[in-house]
């Protein structure tokens, strides 16, 4: 198999998560995309790992290690959503901007 | 003995701490320690006397090193010789007296026990300038009286003008310390030791340019400390203060200090011709300026000021022409006459409730005590024999007149016609408080005791200190010890006869005036010539126009420039940085993706940039 093959859609996996993660509003569509981001990954790592032929397997190693980390990560996100979703009825990440920086009640004065 | 002169200064500083802070509880209050210091320091001071007295002109000293000071040693100790006791027994006396009759005159004032602790440290600060046997002790009791006349100036500091007066003293007498300051650098430099005695004993064998520039710097202070032309204009401003502060300054400690630090000096003065010879233009200015001053002046306290600084000018005139002994004798006569005049004065004062003589006038009727005792003060000051004041000048100007020269004859002349505008001057405020009718409004009634005793008391020391001049033997010569090079007191019956005539005619021209219009302020007879006197001869509006407002002006420009350039550019920095950060706040708008799009953007950038430039 060529290995063009592989990485060309490595490369449109990734660039379907990124959109995911940019466009989607949903949170568990944006966790969703951040794993079609890390299996792009892995799928770029097997790939390159049967191509050199690496006797330690070094690829399919980092590969089984993202999947663990992908594993935990989603739990962790998905509870995250879950409490934002029960105090705020949404999951919508447009609506979350409360990190915003409001406009302060009045500007100090620096003129002394 | 001179193992314990410490104490003098030691005690009326222990009582002013002491007084500070505890009087709220003290039983008595805050004059209690107050007049036990002072009176503890006055035992000290007689008990000094007694024992200078047998061999006055000995220097008893008594130092320990304090500091290295660029090779050279600091000493603070006491030097004890007839000039500093009888000083020092002369300031104690004035002091405590001031400190009793204050008990009455500030009873009832909110500020008296920090008013009573300041009085104590400026006696303390006095009689350190008196013991001390360093230049720079000297000069620390020095400035700390220059510190505490400006806070008893300031005493009634809700007014505007006792705040003016009191920076307007501290900055005038400043300008003088400067050169004091620098006085005793040049000295002490060129004589290898701040010590009086080492400075005193090199004087002759200084080079000729370092003893007089060091003698017209130490002048400076002088001429600022005790208040003559041309920084004289602090002293009569100075009348906004407490009226026995008045007495203190004016009689006892910061003015005389400078003519106390002139006897003290006077060797490196004779060594210097050029700055004895400018001591003796300037007191000639001051002593007939003063004087005229004093005569048009309708406020009683100012009128006693000019009185002072005229004074002042006669000391200093005699020390001048060499009448070293006729000098300090006059010190001591004129502090005894000028204490009692200002507490008289303080005493009319707060019958009558105002400070302007127009609206006083024949208080003799209500005030007997105080009206004979002011007469005793006003004779003396008037140069009439028996009392104090009146041998002493005849002193001074049988010493102008046996040095001659130029200067001698300027004094002498001067100070002749200075004797008729002093008798002139006293007689129309003695008339003008004490006779005719009474112009103002008040309930008239005699001081308490309290303020009438130390008036008596000062009376009692006037009409002794006129004594010592008579007999030789019995003189002042005798507790003072002169130094070497200057004219021992002797008058001869024909300037006593002179002066004494030329004061009684004086006073006779005044009654005179006063018998034919008693309503009328005698001064009137000259006219328009008066308004220029009573304005002391528009030296404060020169001063003003001159000096006061170009600085003014400069401190406001220096103010403009602070505010519109230095602070301006810092202000700016401050803004622009505001702005930065408001413009950065744009961003930050909560959405994650937004940000997540940043960071995508960058990651591409860098990434497409590296690329580009692996490739080539």
């Amino acid at each position: 198999m060529h290995l063009a093959l592989a990485v060309v859609l490595s490369a449109l996996l990734f660039g379907v998560g990124v959109y995911g993660v940019l466009a989607r509003r949903n949170a568990v569509a944006l966790l969703m995309a951040v794993e079609l981001m890390l299996n792009a990954a892995n799928l770029d790592l097997v790939a390159f790992d049967a191509y050199w032929r690496d006797r330690l397997h070094g690829g399919q190693v980092f590969a089984l290690f993202l999947v663990v980390i992908a594993a935990a990560e989603v739990g962790v996100g998905l509870a995250i959503v879950l409490a934002v979703f029960r105090l705020r009825d949404t999951s919508d990440v447009d609506e979350l901007t409360e990190l915003a920086e409001h406009e302060p009640a009045q500007v100090a004065d620096v003129t002394g | 003995m001179s193992h314990w002169a410490w104490l003098i200064p030691a005690l009326p500083a222990i009582a002013a701490v002491v007084g500070l802070f505890t009087a709220r509880w003290m039983p008595g209050g805050p004059a209690v320690p107050a007049i036990a210091g002072t009176a503890g320091a006055l035992g000290v001071a007689v008990a000094a006397l007694a024992v200078v007295e047998d061999a006055p002109a000995r220097i008893r000293e008594s130092s320990v090193e304090w500091s290295p000071i660029g090779g050279m040693t600091l000493h603070v100790g006491t030097r004890m010789d007839g000039l500093a006791a009888v000083v020092a027994v002369m300031v104690c006396v004035v002091a405590l007296l001031v400190q009793i009759y204050s008990t009455a005159y500030m009873a009832g004032d909110p500020r008296y026990s920090a008013y009573a602790a300041e009085v104590s440290l400026f006696t303390a600060a006095m009689l350190l300038v008196v013991v001390a046997s360093d230049l720079f002790e000297l000069l620390i009791g020095w400035e700390v009286m220059g510190l505490c006349s400006y806070l008893l100036i300031g005493h009634y500091w809700q007014t505007e003008g006792a705040r003016a007066a009191a920076v307007k003293a501290f900055i005038t007498t400043r300008i003088g310390d400067t050169g004091f300051l620098f006085g005793i650098f040049v000295l002490g430099l060129g004589a290898h030791t701040f010590d009086i005695s080492g400075v005193t004993e090199q004087a002759s064998s200084l080079s000729h340019t370092t003893v007089t520039a060091g003698a017209l710097l130490l002048l400076a202070g002088v001429v600022g400390k005790s208040a003559q032309f041309p920084l004289h204009v602090w002293l009569p401003d100075a009348m906004a203060g407490p009226t026995p502060i008045s007495a203190l300054i004016h009689a006892a400690t910061m003015v005389a200090a400078g003519i106390f630090l002139l006897a003290r000096l006077y060797p490196v003065f004779v060594a210097a011709p050029v700055a004895l010879t400018v001591l003796g233009i300037i007191a000639c200015i001051t002593m007939l300026g003063a004087a005229l001053a004093a005569l048009a002046d309708d406020d009683l306290k100012r009128v006693l000021a000019w009185s002072t600084v005229s004074q002042l000018a006669y000391m200093a005139a005699g020390l001048a022409v060499g009448g070293w002994t006729a000098s300090v004798y006059h010190l001591l006569a004129h502090a005894a006459f000028k204490a009692l005049l200002f507490l008289a004065a303080g005493s009319v004062l707060r019958t009558v409730g105002t400070n302007l003589m127009s609206e006083m006038g024949g208080l003799w009727r209500a005030m007997p005590v105080t009206s004979i005792t002011a007469a005793i003060g006003a004779l003396a000051l008037a140069g009439v024999p028996p009392f104090a004041g009146a041998f002493s000048k005849d002193g001074i100007l049988a010493a102008a007149r046996e040095r001659g020269g130029g200067l001698g004859t300027a004094v002498f002349v001067v100070g002749l016609v200075t004797l008729a505008v002093t008798a002139a001057y006293v007689t129309r405020l003695f008339v003008r408080t004490f006779l005719g009718g009474y112009r103002g409004r008040a309930q008239l009634h005699e001081s308490p005791l309290v303020m009438t005793g130390p008036l008596v008391l000062l009376s009692a020391l006037v009409l002794a200190l006129g004594l010592p001049a008579l007999p030789h033997r019995y003189g002042v010569s005798r507790w003072l010890g002169a130094p070497p090079s200057t004219r021992s007191l002797h008058v001869g019956i024909g300037e006593v006869a002179l002066t004494t005539l030329i004061a009684l005619v004086s006073i006779g021209a005044v009654l005179l005036l006063h018998s034919r219009r008693p309503a009328t302020d005698p001064v009137a007879v000259l006219g328009p010539v008066a308004r220029p006197l009573a304005r002391a001869f528009y030296v404060d509006e020169v001063y003003d126009t001159t000096l006061v407002r170009p600085v003014r002006a400069l401190a406001r420009g220096v103010v403009r420039v602070d505010s519109g350039g230095v602070d301006a550019v810092v202000v700016d920095a401050g803004r622009t940085a505001g702005f930065a950060g408001g413009a950065l706040r744009r961003l930050q708008r909560g959405n994650i993706q937004g940000y997540l799009t940043g960071l995508v953007a960058g990651v591409l950038v860098v990434v497409i940039s590296v690329s580009l430039a692996v490739a080539r």
